[in-house]
């Protein structure tokens, strides 16, 4: 076979364009986004929380993006959709007012419907069609799609018209995310991963030990680079996160500048000067060994300095802490009274380990405190696997900044994470 | 047109284009009709190429599609009627068998 040199040959080498769905985390994962003019695969059970990243997809394409958006519903009606998510603060009425949204709620009853000999979905494509049209659409999502095989009997015609409807979405050129219920052994229901090529993500949402924890992977994404890990996400008040802790490279910076342990003899021991600022410091030690009290003295030459300070505490109330902590002379309400000091206390089965880690990053982010303590980290072991809790804490100190100093005790069982 | 009594079966047939088979689903169902409903049926014929912001209001997906709009309930028929005895259970003519 001969290959001829085309004259735009070379300018043909680009790169996938990337559709960002402006989900944290996952756009970062990504490479950027979805396959822009390209259909994706979004598969998991139920309640993993695949209509919400559809809508997120689309609000966020609508709002931050200027790309107008077509979310085509086979379960929900466009008022329950809106209702859901409206305490995330998506406003899908007001988007559909602005014609930056068409939510279309395509219902079928197999009981009112009668199959008499041929036929095809084009009715489905001119409904698809004319609403990308009605506000110049970039975006599509199709949820679940699959609900179609429910209310249809001839399923091989269903299976052409989707393989059809699937190029018609690429030929159209928006970029389309559909969702899919997983299957027995197979990624979708029914099958529809052999449609959809470009890119396929799989959500998960599973319960180990009574704790919940939900997990995204992108098995597939045609054309380009992608993280393959799985990679734990949460679904809170402020919408869908994931959060890329495996994906964090090591290039944060290394302060020299030295701070007080708190503890005289114990800055001397560490050159005369104490911690690293900025360095992520474990105490180890069994019951009793005086871990917490450490981290007192720590807390307190940073208040003294006036350097704002968060604790997490996970086996006492913050007064327990402050009340055993008087007994060997530090005060630490005073700096709590002053707004130094703040402490959070759950107990480690209250949530998941990503929701531990996303509750402290919103409250390293608000506060901006110089100095956090986790009391104790082997607490979160209880939670969730080891290797989970090292995958999860490591990156969580490199990224809250440079100037943080954070010494991270435990007790009980040894434990040494690679990067502490 | 005769002012439809309460007996009359109005029909609305959507289609997407003058295909082979939607010219065969309207040739099927008026054969139905004249042999069935004569004098009591109305049949309006929807080209959703033409007018495709219809295409939500009646749910259509498929097509062709019959819908039965009146009497109520409404039904629908999908495919291109050429299994006369289901188009007949479909519109009440004939009870299911």
């Amino acid at each position: 076979m001969a290959i001829a040199e085309t004259p735009g040959h070379h300018s043909r080498i680009v790169q996938l364009s990337k559709s960002p769905t402006g989900i944290d985390g996952f756009d970062q994962v990504a490479g950027g986004g979805l396959p822009a003019g390209r259909p994706t695969l979004v598969c998991g059970g139920a309640g993993c929380g695949k209509t919400l990243f559809a809508i997120s997809f689309l609000v966020h394409g609508a709002t931050r993006f200027d790309e107008p958006g077509v979310f085509m519903s086979f379960d929900e009606s466009g008022d329950e959709l809106a209702q859901n998510v409206a305490s995330l603060g998506f406003d899908l009425p007001g988007l559909v007012e602005k014609k930056k949204l068409v939510l279309d709620h395509v219902k079928i009853e197999r009981r009112e419907i009668e199959e008499t000999g041929d036929y095809d979905l084009e009715g489905l494509f001119v409904r698809l069609g004319y609403a990308i049209d009605s506000i110049g659409a970039r975006r599509v999502v199709l949820d679940t799609i699959e609900s179609l095989f429910a209310g249809l009997a001839n399923q091989s015609i269903l299976r052409a018209e989707l393989r059809r409807l699937f190029r018609w979405l690429k030929d159209r050129g928006v970029t389309a995310m559909i969702t899919g219920e997983r299957g027995e052994g197979t990624l979708t229901r029914q099958g529809l991963e052999e449609y959809v090529s470009d890119a396929v993500i799989v959500l998960d949402h599973r319960v180990t030990e009574q704790i919940s924890t939900r997990r995204l992977r992108i098995v597939k994404y045609r054309g380009s680079a992608h993280g393959t890990n799985e990679y734990p996400f949460l679904i809170d008040e402020d919408g869908l996160s994931v959060l890329p802790v495996t994906s964090i490279g090591l290039t944060h910076d290394a302060s020299s500048e030295r701070i007080s342990t708190g503890v005289a003899r114990l800055d001397m021991m560490l050159g005369g000067r104490g911690y690293f600022r900025g360095s992520t410091i474990l105490v180890s030690g069994t019951a009793g060994a005086g871990k917490s009290s450490l981290a007192a003295h720590f807390l307190d030459a940073a208040c003294r300095r006036g350097e704002r300070c968060l604790a997490f505490v996970f086996e006492e109330s913050p007064q327990q802490v402050v009340r055993n902590m008087r007994s060997i002379g530090i005060d630490l309400q005073r700096w709590v009274e002053r707004g130094l000091l703040e402490f959070h206390a759950a107990r480690p089965s209250l949530h998941g380990l990503e929701m531990h880690l996303s509750r402290m990053h919103r409250a390293i982010d608000r506060f901006q405190p110089s100095v956090v303590v986790l009391d104790p980290v082997s607490s979160l072991l209880r939670v969730a696997q080891q290797t989970d809790v090292q995958a999860t804490l490591t990156p969580a100190s490199r990224t809250a900044g440079p100037s943080t100093s954070r010494p991270t005790w435990r007790s009980r069982r040894s434990w040494t994470p690679g990067s502490c | 047109m005769a002012v439809p009594s309460a007996e009359t079966q109005i029909l609305r047939l959507y289609i997407a284009g003058q295909t082979p088979r939607s010219i065969k689903a309207f040739a099927n169902l008026k054969k139905i009709c004249e042999d069935h409903l004569i004098g009591k049926y109305q049949i309006e014929v929807i080209d959703l190429i033409q007018n495709p912001q219809l295409a939500a209001g009646d749910q259509i997906l498929a097509v062709p599609t019959l819908v039965r709009r009146l009497p109520e309930p409404v039904r629908r028929i999908i495919g291109d009627l050429s299994h006369t005895d289901r188009v007949l259970v479909g519109l009440d003519i004939r009870p299911a068998s």
